[in-house]
């Protein structure tokens, strides 16, 4: 019963220091009405887990404001086709996830909600940002707890998901490996073909250039 | 019984791992940098962690970006123009935000893509270990070796990856200038050969009378 409990608290914190634990992320600015965009390439079935943390600018103490009421951020996920897969508004801190279901460039792209802000316009805010993928959203503390592994069964299962993950790039690399060279045989149809194409229609003028001017000066009694 | 206070005991461990990990960290960002621009970095680190700093250029022009990376009292601890791909490492000598730009200020009307990955200090561990004292037997030290091995794969493929993104990115260039100089040649093809005859004839056109005066 007492050990039932004490799981249950330390499962609870465990989460809530899972969400906390990014606090020292990459961060960079943006303006407040600033978009930003993030390219990742990836191939499909796989997860993408990005947390972000953003701070407004406080001109009068001139430093980043630890939190701000109100204060959010639009994600939106573009697949490769240009699909919207994921727009959605979080807080001033939030965590998004996704999974692709094709492979390609998936863009992501951040901005704020600043409308209401516009009283700062001109503001910077700085985006804390921490994007993870494929094999490192694994949280093998979890899996770890719940699967009840050994620590050898776990380093086991981590080298059985990089695996998935080296499988998955080389399946996609086959993929773009086709596409490049569609690629490379349409250029190569197109310049062969053009080449055909302009020797006719340059001959034909010809043809037609002097058949038509031995027609006009024959016509002027010159010829 | 047993199952629980293991169990217990596991959780606990992992939860120190968890606040003791907060300043391990790998970032890998892909973002384009517009032509005129330069787009800055910053992490805060802590004094004697090895960290690294990689970044390649995926498309864009001549594939080329300044960076520049400066520690927390403004030393530039590395800065190269033009480069392609580089990496470079360090240890941080100070506490405080670290600051890294990529600059694509030189370029006119290319916009760049540019891929870096920031590695601060060593992965963490994955599991806690009681006995970290002992040595680790040897299917985890076959383990970790192979650990280290596919990430270093991993690694090879993303370069991989990007080098072939590149490559792809100028043969769809290609095709589609390839694509409009056929059809825009042949244009202009016609349309000359068609102004020299109307040109030609104009001459003969206008001189009519001038030739039949000089002719008698």
């Amino acid at each position: 019963m007492v050990a039932a409990r004490m799981q249950l608290t330390l499962y609870t914190v465990l989460l809530l220091n899972f969400f906390n634990s990014f606090v020292s992320a990459l961060y960079f600015h943006i303006g407040e009405t600033e978009k930003k965009c993030f390219i990742e390439e990836i191939p499909d079935e796989t997860m993408i887990i990005g947390n972000y943390r953003v701070q407004l600018y406080d001109k009068m103490k001139e430093e980043y404001m630890p939190a701000t009421q109100g204060l959010g951020m639009f994600v939106e996920v573009k697949d490769p086709d240009e699909k919207v897969i994921l727009s959605r508004q979080y807080g001033s801190e939030g965590r998004f996830t996704f999974t692709s279901h094709t492979p390609g460039e998936h863009q992501i792209c951040l901005h704020s909600n600043s409308s209401k802000f516009s009283l700062f316009a001109g503001g910077m805010l700085r985006v804390h940002l921490d994007i993870q993928v494929g094999e490192h959203t694994n949280n093998y503390a979890e899996i770890a707890a719940k699967d009840k592994l050994t620590e050898l069964q776990l380093r086991v299962r981590q080298l059985v998901e990089q695996v998935d993950q080296v499988q998955k790039e080389q399946n996609y690399q086959r993929y773009r490996e086709e596409r490049f060279r569609q690629t490379s045989e349409s250029t190569n149809q197109r310049v062969l073909w053009w080449s055909i194409v302009q020797t006719l229609i340059l001959v034909a003028i010809g043809f037609w250039q002097m058949r038509h001017l031995k027609s006009f000066f024959e016509a002027k009694k010159l010829v | 019984m047993m199952g629980d206070s293991r169990r217990i005991r596991v959780l606990v461990q992992v939860l120190c791992v968890h606040l003791l990990c907060g300043w391990v960290l790998t970032s890998e960002l892909t973002f384009e940098l517009p032509d005129n621009a330069k787009q800055c970095f910053y992490e805060d680190i802590v004094v004697g962690t090895k960290c690294t700093l990689e970044f390649q250029v995926v498309t864009g022009g001549h594939y080329d970006v300044d960076c520049r990376l400066e520690d927390p009292d403004g030393t530039v601890l590395y800065k190269e123009m033009k480069k392609q791909y580089d990496s470079f490492t360090f240890t941080a000598a100070k506490n405080g935000t670290f600051k890294f730009c990529f600059s694509n200020e030189f370029s006119t009307f290319t916009h760049k893509t540019v891929y870096f990955d920031f590695q601060v200090g060593d992965d963490p561990p994955l599991f806690p270990n009681e006995n970290r004292v002992t040595a680790l037997t040897q299917m985890e030290s076959a383990c970790v070796s192979i650990h280290e091995a596919l990430k270093s794969v991993i690694d090879y493929q993303t370069h991989f990856r990007l080098r072939e993104a590149q490559g792809r990115s100028r043969a769809e260039d290609l095709n589609t200038r390839v694509a409009f100089w056929s059809i825009g040649e042949a244009i202009i093809l016609l349309v000359v050969s068609i102004s020299q005859v109307v040109l030609l004839r104009s001459f003969f056109s206008d001189r009519k009378t001038t030739t039949t005066r000089v002719g008698s």
